[in-house]
């Protein structure tokens, strides 16, 4: 990993960016270096955030003492090696029901066939995963999850999927993204779930966080649809537990 | 309760107020108006607090009904109105009473007009805000026939005006840095100030492409960039060279490289730029940022106390309504004419 960056983002945001290029040991520094800053509890700090190798800090820039933000910034970020960092406490990890390939998921196939795979074990893989939420982005509660088996890294496909409904998994680059809202993708749509990353009318309306960590239990079309039957909450047959 | 009935809504007419700042960690912009100080002059026009909510009418207002007296205002882009076929003076407060029909127009100059009502528009709060966002599904546009409730309005004044300096016609946008301006070679960004600007026809509330001579960008090498947090304000330049200002409604995070930061109290000018109005750029260092945003909090902190009285009789208004809007024109399509 290469030395980490302090530069402004606009006249209220600095950024911190631990590499060039997605890497994982980036990522759990980003994660890090982000919770360091909101214990510091520094006033003119408004909002924080972490994205996949970055933490973005936005302040008042006319807050009294802001001008040395930088400089508490600097020295907190040369105090220690935050790729070896423990992640964040207060970690969520979710177990979501998924169905892989076939109807509703038909990307896999040729997802499995680009990975060198064939379906049963490409899906076999996915469900041995733990993944973690790298970043949210893209639409509001949408996770970035990684870091698959280098198998997966896969490139974009060269045309786009035209509409991949609310909660599928699409697969690209070792990572796995999970829709919040119908859309178009570039990414190959190898799982269906039924689980909602953004509930706008709910007490809370984003479930997951970065750093919280996801595993996938495998079920049926049928099972799935149960699922969705039941369920009035948007957690799709989620099982949720505090990582300690 | 009192209600505002929409007749016949234009085509883009959302519920707007300063948005949901706080969230980009969930993947959620701000949104929000995008010309915030137009909410702020609403505001000041009818007394009451700038995080009410206001219609933002974009290129067109509609048809609209009074179910209950209301005292309303319109700012930002200039656009004809009339109250039951009088002509309403832009940029100020009047009484709409029960039944009265308020027809706007089209826009004459600028992009987006808002009409405020006393006590804000009341439709449900979403995640702590009224914003329609429409990006992140939250809300939708204006429909005919849609019954906006109206908050409690303790009543004020009406028949007052704010003077207001031009932003609809283009002028001056300045540039701080941002995440990737020290990735561009210094004479591509002096080229790039060099540059005059006019923002794309297509441009809406997530951002506006800026179109100019000789303003395409290199990005050679810069596109294989980790997506990071984005901000409204910030300039990327897509895989062919071209600037896009991002605004309320961008996306939270984006992988394409960012040049510069048009600092926010240029935004409205930006969204508010017509195909035809030029826009210049100036980069300017911290010092010079920090005495401009002290004098953007300074502006709005003193709002409140700038509406004088209509001084016109409502018989001569029509006249000055017309003469002022052809000035507008005149100037929106004469590209030395912004100030």
């Amino acid at each position: 990993m290469r030395s980490a960056t302090l530069r402004p983002l606009g006249p209220d945001g600095w950024l911190v960016s631990f590499a060039t290029a997605f890497e994982d040991a980036a990522n759990r520094a980003a994660l890090a270096f982000r919770a360091a800053i909101d214990a510091e509890g520094w006033p003119e700090v408004s909002e924080t955030s972490s994205s996949l190798v970055s933490a973005f800090v936005r302040f008042d820039p006319l807050a009294r003492g802001a001008e040395t933000l930088e400089d508490r910034l600097q020295n907190l970020l040369s105090s220690r090696d935050w790729s070896a960092a423990d992640l964040p406490p207060g970690r969520r990890l979710w177990r979501l029901p998924v169905v892989w390939g076939g109807d509703l998921a038909p990307g896999l196939a040729e997802a499995a066939e680009a990975a060198g795979l064939s379906e049963e074990d490409a899906a076999a893989a996915l469900s041995q995963a733990r993944l973690r939420v790298l970043t949210l982005g893209f639409a509001p509660g949408q996770p970035y999850l990684g870091t698959l088996p280098p198998a997966f890294d896969l490139p974009r496909q060269t045309r786009l999927t035209p509409r991949v409904p609310e909660g599928a998994l699409v697969l690209a680059v070792r990572q796995l993204t999970l829709f919040a809202r119908p859309g178009q993708t570039g990414w190959r749509h190898v799982g269906q779930t039924a689980f909602r990353v953004f509930r706008p009318e709910a007490e809370d309306p984003f479930p997951l966080s970065a750093g919280d960590e996801i595993a996938f239990d495998p079920v049926s079309p049928d099972a799935l649809g149960e699922i969705r039957r039941a369920d009035s909450t948007g957690n799709g047959g989620a099982r949720v537990e505090e990582i300690a | 309760m009192t209600a505002l009935i929409v007749q016949r809504a234009g085509p883009a007419t959302t519920v707007q107020d300063l948005g949901r700042p706080g969230m980009i960690a969930k993947g959620l912009s701000r949104g929000g108006a995008v010309d915030v100080l137009a909410l702020h002059e609403g505001a000041a026009l009818l007394g009451q607090g700038p995080d009410l909510a206001a219609l933002e009418m974009a290129g067109a207002g509609g048809t609209f009904r009074a179910d209950g007296d209301l005292r309303i205002a319109m700012t930002g882009a200039r656009m004809d109105a009339a109250l039951d076929g009088r002509a309403l003076t832009w940029n100020a407060s009047h009484a709409m009473p029960h039944g009265a029909e308020l027809r706007i127009g089209a826009a004459r100059a600028g992009r987006y007009g808002y009409l405020h009502v006393g006590g804000g528009i009341a439709t449900e709060p979403v995640l702590g805000a009224r914003a329609v966002h429409l990006a992140a599904g939250i809300g939708r546009v204006l429909e005919d026939g849609d019954s906006l409730q109206v908050g409690p309005d303790p009543g004020g004044a009406i028949g007052l005006t704010l003077e207001i300096a031009d932003r609809l016609t283009g002028g001056a946008l300045r540039l701080f840095e941002t995440a990737q301006t020290g990735l561009f070679p210094d004479v591509a960004l002096r080229r790039f100030a060099e540059t005059i600007f006019r923002t794309d026809v297509r441009a809406n509330r997530q951002g506006a492409r800026l179109v100019g001579e000789g303003g395409d960008l290199d990005t050679g090498g810069l596109l294989s960039l980790p997506s990071e947090i984005v901000l409204p304000g910030d300039i990327q330049i897509t895989g062919d060279g071209t600037p896009f200002v991002l605004l309320a409604e961008c996306q939270a995070t984006g992988g394409y490289p960012r040049i510069a930061r048009v600092l926010e109290p240029d935004l409205p000018r930006v969204a508010q730029a017509g195909p035809d109005a030029p826009l210049r750029l100036r980069w300017i260092d911290r010092d010079e940022t920090l005495t401009a945003l002290t004098s953007w909090c300074r502006h709005l902190a003193a709002l409140p106390r700038a509406p004088r009285p209509l001084i016109r009789d409502p018989a001569a208004m029509a006249d000055l309504l017309s003469y002022s809007l052809v000035g507008g024109v005149v100037s929106a399509t004469d590209p030395e004419g912004a100030p």
